[in-house]
């Protein structure tokens, strides 16, 4: 027989066991002997933002796939162009999920040359991240970090600095730059993007930055397989998926493509083997 | 070689006389090749031309502006160019120029520069993330103390009492309202064991259930359960225990969430007494002494004897009546008090069934001595007057005396065989006990089949009649047959009339076995009637003194004689004397209406009963039978038979001049009749003429009888 105050009691506990993602007052774990992917991003980049166990993990990972530095700077240009696009069309808000630790080329750096007064809320789940960001964004008025999970999309949506970024009304740029492939199928991707979707007003738009299996499927697996033993393990997906998770929103030119192809600032600067960059990439537009 | 800014135009035209190194084109192509593709172009462009610019000037200068060259080096490291290959590449083009000695060196400055910048930035960016670390850290740490103390808070103030201890039993914390549930203080509880709160009423299998859980074979139990306060006093609990174990799985910790039941389990344990008590003497009631009598039947060990006492108190209900119920109670709860003084110290079980019946149940009895024993212990104890109101009244009781092995019966058995002995002790006279016979018991036993079996028997047609000849003593022709019902009992076989209307009696159903005996006999006499014309036999059917008494007699008599079509000439009714008790009786009118109907009645076993022959002038009858017991009981010679035949022949005479016809019944040999015939008795009944038959073999006879 349970009875009412015990009841209670066993639920709570068994709902922080496995019910809810996130209790209110218990933090993620923080392990710094275990790699973060955004660390290990940030070494790729030739950061020293990072700690002997995301060193070991890059290492291990360039030294299987050469490329990988150079398909990160092609992530982080197209980041930056793709904000430059939307601030040129006249964003001022943007939605920065997966930010990660933003060495150089953050966005409102970017989105600051052509709107100054551009608002960014960075989103990340990682609390070294979340603290580094808040570090770096301290005396901005404008920028402000959220520690939430992209997979629990109604807990962020909730969250007072993004209410207050939707609020306005004014269309806001959803980035999720090399972050969905983060997201596995079972956390149900495309639902994440619906809920997303339905929260931002009319006209916001939405970049999507994702690892493919295209192009490069004999280190896909290998890649994905040292992803696996993170805290982040990896997804990658078709081109197929990657398009649809555009499904609401209207492609711009040229449509989903591999990262050095998107709006290249120069035509003639795009390397011989767009392929090799494994990344597929994206921007639509809401009605 | 050409640039497309502004800013290379003053590059190029200092490229005719200045040195060239770098190669600005080549120069553009490495960092664009490099970190340079992350880089708005114009921010790249702007890159080149400053870095270009600062290397040649650096080469101007006489000596080498080696400042100029290393701001080159730091300015890429700034623009994120740290890549060691990004270097080797820079150095190689450094160099390359026309081999002029400046270039090693240039190359060197700019180097120097560029890991400087490289040591500056790596130390600053990993200051930068440690902090992070360490404040992410930190926020993870207050955030887990703000948990730890909101579980605490809850731990502390929750209503229900949580305990925790380690897997060796050790009682590592206790909350406020565990503490109150023990009545103990913080420091009474430090140090205490698990093992150490054993309560002998523990339900069975919670100290089993203990140890599987903190050896880890199940995850949590629960069960009511008491402790000792740490005044002594008990406290139930309703428990729930649960094993927490670490990451791998491997139990460490103990939670035990108790909540104080006490109240709820008193109120219980006073429901479950009432229920098993009797409110008036406090002794066990029937149920529960047939619980503890079916236990003692569950599962007995070989050779197990029992006992039971039971017990009926000698006047009680002149008591009751004379004194009223509340004195009676007041007697009952005395005895109920004495029986229990007396018999509890034995370690047997007194109850009260009810009324003034009360039981003792031995168990694990020795012997037939120690039950008799208990019995006349339980007559000692209500030998002496009960004082009550002044009064000092005396109470007998009577008691049946069981004593058994286990095996050999069954608890419902040994009830009824104790009751049945009981009443063999009253019958014999009160205020003794009389001890089971188990041959007596058999005898009792089968009137107690017929009257259980009774009510179904008639539904299920095992009652028949065979009739027996009345024969006129002057002629020996059949005069009427009397209806004799039988039973053909499934276990006990054909029961005559004798075993079973009296349990008819009691139990009423002598009503519809009665009217239906009426409905066969009428019936077949009609039949006969039918057949045979006058030779047809009269039938004699008797009735019961309670059919006597029902008000429906007349009209269902009425009803019958119709559906059967059989003349009321041809029924006479055989009552007994007990049947009519004096001159207002209600039945007598009814039996007037029967005779004005035309059916004759007649006086069964006269002379067995207390006759008042008064009677004999009001009841309506035409004649009387004589019992049995005259005739057949009369010797051949002696004393005796004088004075048997001399009472036959008054009755005979008596019944003459009230106008009656006699019938002599039990007439076993042509002696008998004879001397009968001489006394001018006009009918005989009895094995001489004929006994009880089945209704084809009348009709043999008859046709028979007329063959002749």
């Amino acid at each position: 027989m349970i009875f009412g105050p015990l009841a209670c009691f066993l639920s709570f506990y068994i709902e922080m066991g496995s019910l809810m993602r996130r209790p209110p007052w218990v933090p993620e774990g923080m392990d710094l002997d275990r790699p973060a992917a955004a660390r290990v991003y940030d070494y790729y980049l030739g950061g020293s933002h990072n700690f002997a166990a995301d060193r070991e993990m890059a290492r291990k990972a360039i030294t299987m796939w050469p490329d990988l530095p150079q398909i990160m700077r092609a992530n982080r240009a197209f980041l930056r162009r793709s904000v430059t696009f939307l601030a040129e069309r006249g964003f001022t808000r943007f939605l920065d999920i997966g930010s990660g630790i933003p060495t150089f080329g953050a966005v409102h750096e970017v989105a600051r040359e052509i709107q100054p007064d551009s608002r960014v809320v960075y989103v990340d789940k990682d609390p070294v991240a979340v603290a580094h960001s808040r570090l770096l964004l301290q005396d901005d008025p404008l920028s402000t970090v959220v520690d939430a999970d992209l997979t629990d999309p109604a807990e962020l949506l909730a969250r007072p600095e993004v209410v207050e970024l939707l609020a306005a009304g004014e269309p806001v740029a959803l980035l999720l730059v090399a972050v969905l492939h983060f997201v596995t199928d079972e956390q149900d991707p495309e639902g994440i993007i619906r809920t997303l979707r339905e929260a931002l007003p009319p006209g916001s738009a939405l970049a999507i930055c994702h690892a493919s299996i295209e192009g490069r499927p004999d280190q896909a697996a290998t890649h994905q397989d040292l992803y696996n033993r993170t805290p982040t393990p990896l997804t990658m997906r078709s081109v197929e998926r990657i398009t649809g998770f555009f499904d609401g929103f209207d492609l711009v030119e040229p449509g989903v493509v591999y990262l050095p192809q998107w709006r290249p600032d120069e035509p003639t600067v795009v390397a011989e083997h767009p392929e090799r960059m494994v990344g597929l990439v994206g921007v639509g537009l809401l009605p | 070689m050409t640039a497309s800014q502004p800013a290379g135009e003053r590059d190029l035209a200092a490229s005719a006389t200045d040195p060239d190194t770098p190669d600005s084109d080549q120069w553009a192509r490495l960092l664009r090749g490099s970190q340079g593709v992350a880089m708005h172009p114009g921010a790249l462009n702007r890159l080149v031309s400053r870095t270009v610019e600062l290397l040649h000037d650096a080469q101007r200068a006489e000596p080498l502006d080696v400042g100029a060259a290393a701001e080159a080096g730091a300015l890429l490291v700034e623009s994120h160019f740290t890549d060691s290959e990004l270097l080797s590449r820079a150095i190689g083009l450094l160099s390359a120029g026309d081999g002029r000695a400046p270039s090693a060196e240039l190359a060197g400055a700019f180097a120097a520069g560029w890991a400087s910048a490289l040591r500056e930035r790596t130390l600053q960016e990993q200051e930068a993330i440690r902090l992070a670390a360490d404040t992410a850290r930190r926020d993870a740490e207050r955030a887990l103390r703000e948990s730890e103390a909101r579980f605490r808070a809850l731990f502390e103030s929750a209503a229900i009492g949580i305990g925790i201890g380690d897997v060796e039993g050790n009682i590592l914390a206790a909350n406020k309202a565990l503490q109150q549930i023990f009545g103990a203080r913080p420091e009474d509880m430090q140090g205490r064991r698990v093992n150490d709160l054993v309560h002998p009423e523990d339900t069975p299998g919670v100290w089993e259930a203990y140890e599987e859980l903190v050896s880890g074979k199940r995850e949590h139990f629960s069960f009511d359960k008491p402790y000792y306060r740490q005044d002594g006093e008990v406290v139930w609990t309703h428990l729930t225990c649960s094993l927490i174990r670490d990451d791998d799985g491997t139990p460490v910790y103990q939670v035990a969430m108790l909540e104080d039941i006490t109240d709820r389990y008193r109120l219980q344990e006073r429901l479950r007494h009432q229920a098993t008590h009797d409110p008036l003497t406090g002794l066990p009631n029937r149920s529960a002494f047939f619980e503890r009598l079916e236990a003692i039947f569950e599962d007995p060990e070989p050779g197990a004897r029992f006992g039971l006492c039971y017990v009926d108190l000698d006047g009680f209900k002149v008591v009751n009546d004379s004194l009223g119920h509340e004195m009676g109670d007041q007697l009952l709860a005395a005895v109920a008090l004495r029986l229990e003084a007396a018999l509890r110290p034995l370690g047997h079980l007194v109850a009260r069934l009810g009324g003034d019946e009360f039981v003792v149940l031995l168990e694990d009895c020795r012997g037939e001595a120690e039950a008799v024993a208990a019995a006349k212990t339980v007559l000692a104890a209500l030998a002496k007057p009960v004082p009550i109101d002044g009064h000092r009244l005396a109470v007998g009781a009577s008691v049946g005396v069981l004593e058994r092995p286990v095996a050999a019966t069954t608890p419902m058995a040994a009830v009824r065989a104790a009751d049945l002995t009981l009443y063999r002790a009253k019958a014999e006279g009160r205020g003794r006990w009389t001890l089971f016979d188990p041959q007596r018991n058999a005898r009792a036993v089968s009137r107690y089949a017929v009257s259980v079996r009774m009510p179904v028997a008639l539904d299920r047609g095992e009652f028949f009649i065979d009739y027996q000849p009345l024969c006129l003593l002057a002629d020996g022709s059949l005069a009427a047959v009397e209806a004799l019902v039988r039973w053909r009992h499934p276990q006990l076989g054909v029961l005559g009339p004798d075993e079973f209307i009296g349990t008819a009696e009691e139990t009423g159903l002598i009503m519809p076995l009665g009217r239906w005996v009426l409905e066969q006999a009428c019936g077949q006499a009609a039949d006969w009637v039918g057949e045979f014309g006058d030779r047809a036999p009269q039938v004699n059917v008797n009735l019961a003194v309670r059919q006597v008494r029902n008000a429906g007699l007349v009209s269902d008599i009425d009803r019958i004689l119709r559906d059967t079509g059989l003349a009321p000439e041809r029924l006479t009714l055989e009552i007994t004397e007990s049947a009519v008790v004096g001159p207002k009786d209600e039945s007598l009118r009814a039996l007037h209406s029967l005779v004005d109907m035309g059916v004759s009645l007649a006086v069964d076993d006269f002379g067995t009963g207390w006759s008042n022959l008064a009677y004999l002038r009001d009841l309506p009858v035409s004649g009387l039978k004589i019992a049995g017991s005259f005739v057949s009981d009369l010797k051949d010679s002696g004393r005796e038979q004088v004075l048997g035949w001399r009472i036959v022949s008054g009755l005979v005479s008596l019944a003459h001049t009230l106008g009656l016809t006699v019938t002599a019944e039990g007439v076993e040999n042509a002696d008998h009749a004879d001397r009968l015939r001489t006394m001018g008795c006009d009918r005989a009944q009895g094995w001489h003429f004929g006994r009880p038959m089945r209704p084809e073999q009348i009709a043999e006879r008859i046709v028979k009888v007329g063959e002749e």
